[in-house]
């Protein structure tokens, strides 16, 4: 076998074995990401008072939501769900991290949200920082939120969906709001397999 | 009585006829050069703020970046040459925070799936109002 029909076999076969990893992931109830990128690693302010960056969770599937702990009603449904999915995953649980990034850190700081995140799952990590850095990661995220209203009552308009990122922190899959527990527990299945 | 015959022809085929489409997913995507097109001046919606889609039919949205840069497209930031595919399940009316519209909002509306002779004569007859509108 020549040079040429090596590259053109093993060309080929790196063709079939994505287009077949792909095709794996098309069962999803979540919108899925071909190809997909390595999720954006950050360092901000843990819930549970140290470091948190998203490589500390590597092994695990995670999924990453942004919100903030005064949302009136997307957050505490989302967080209700992911706490759902988590208690039916049963012993699977174990390798799956929720992490909720605040996107109001200015009355958002690790204690207020490790209370917040507690009553909904403990094992749940929050993440704050300046509001420089939490825009960073949004950014790095395709991630809105916009400040509406003004004294200290104000309201934070923001993006409602849950990324779910693989073992290998590879960003795969974007579950809009609205799934139920059983969509999450479905995906992340498919994903620790 | 032609008039009346053509009219419950029509009405018969529109009941009858299954609702088919070659794949089920609604594509839009992003060509190469956009950023550029846009940094120039011009700003060609890409991505309707409102897409109908239909379950057991057409109830897939396909985005895809083929644009030399990263996009917020839809729900979502895309890098070069990635795409996102969005299956529905449920039929409802779907917001999406979208920076590509005026808005600032994306909306997919997902219809029954037309399995029987009035649902499909109702989707044909949303169809026809969507095209005129």
């Amino acid at each position: 076998m020549n040079y040429t029909t090596r590259l053109a076999t093993l060309l080929a076969c790196t063709l079939l074995s994505l287009t077949a990893r792909a095709a794996d992931f098309e069962g999803l109830k979540a919108g899925v990401f071909t190809p997909a990128r390595e999720a954006p690693d950050f360092s901000v302010r843990g819930s549970d008072g140290t470091a948190l960056t998203l490589s500390r969770y590597r092994g695990k599937v995670v999924l990453l939501g942004f919100g903030y702990t005064s949302c009136p009603n997307v957050c505490p449904v989302t967080l209700a769900v992911l706490a759902q999915a988590h208690r039916k995953l049963g012993p699977l649980g174990s390798q799956v991290q929720v992490i909720y990034l605040t996107v109001d850190p200015e009355r958002d700081n690790a204690e207020r949200l490790k209370q917040y995140l507690a009553a909904f799952d403990p094992t749940f990590v929050g993440g704050t920082g300046t509001a420089a850095q939490m825009a960073a990661v949004r950014s790095s995220y395709g991630v809105t939120a916009e400040k509406h209203g003004t004294g200290s009552d104000y309201a934070v308009a923001h993006s409602s969906f849950v990324y779910l990122i693989t073992r290998d922190g590879r960003l795969r899959a974007l579950m809009p709001f609205g799934h139920k527990a059983d969509d999450y527990v479905h995906d992340i299945s498919m994903l620790l397999n | 009585m032609a008039i009346a015959t053509a009219a419950l022809a029509a009405v018969g085929w529109a009941a009858f006829t299954p609702v088919t489409f070659a794949s089920r997913e609604e594509t839009f995507e992003i060509p190469k050069g956009t950023w550029a097109r846009r940094m120039a001046g011009n700003k060609a919606e890409i991505l309707p703020s409102q897409v109908f889609l239909t379950l057991g039919v057409r109830d897939v949205l396909l985005l895809k970046n083929m644009d030399d840069v990263p996009q917020i497209f839809g729900p979502t930031l895309m890098m070069p040459g990635q795409s996102f595919r969005l299956p529905f399940e449920v039929a409802s009316s779907y917001q999406f925070a979208c920076t590509a519209h005026a808005s600032g909002q994306m909306t997919v509306v997902v219809d029954e799936q037309p399995d029987t002779p009035w649902r499909r004569l109702a989707w044909r007859t949303r169809r026809i109002f969507r095209i005129v509108a």
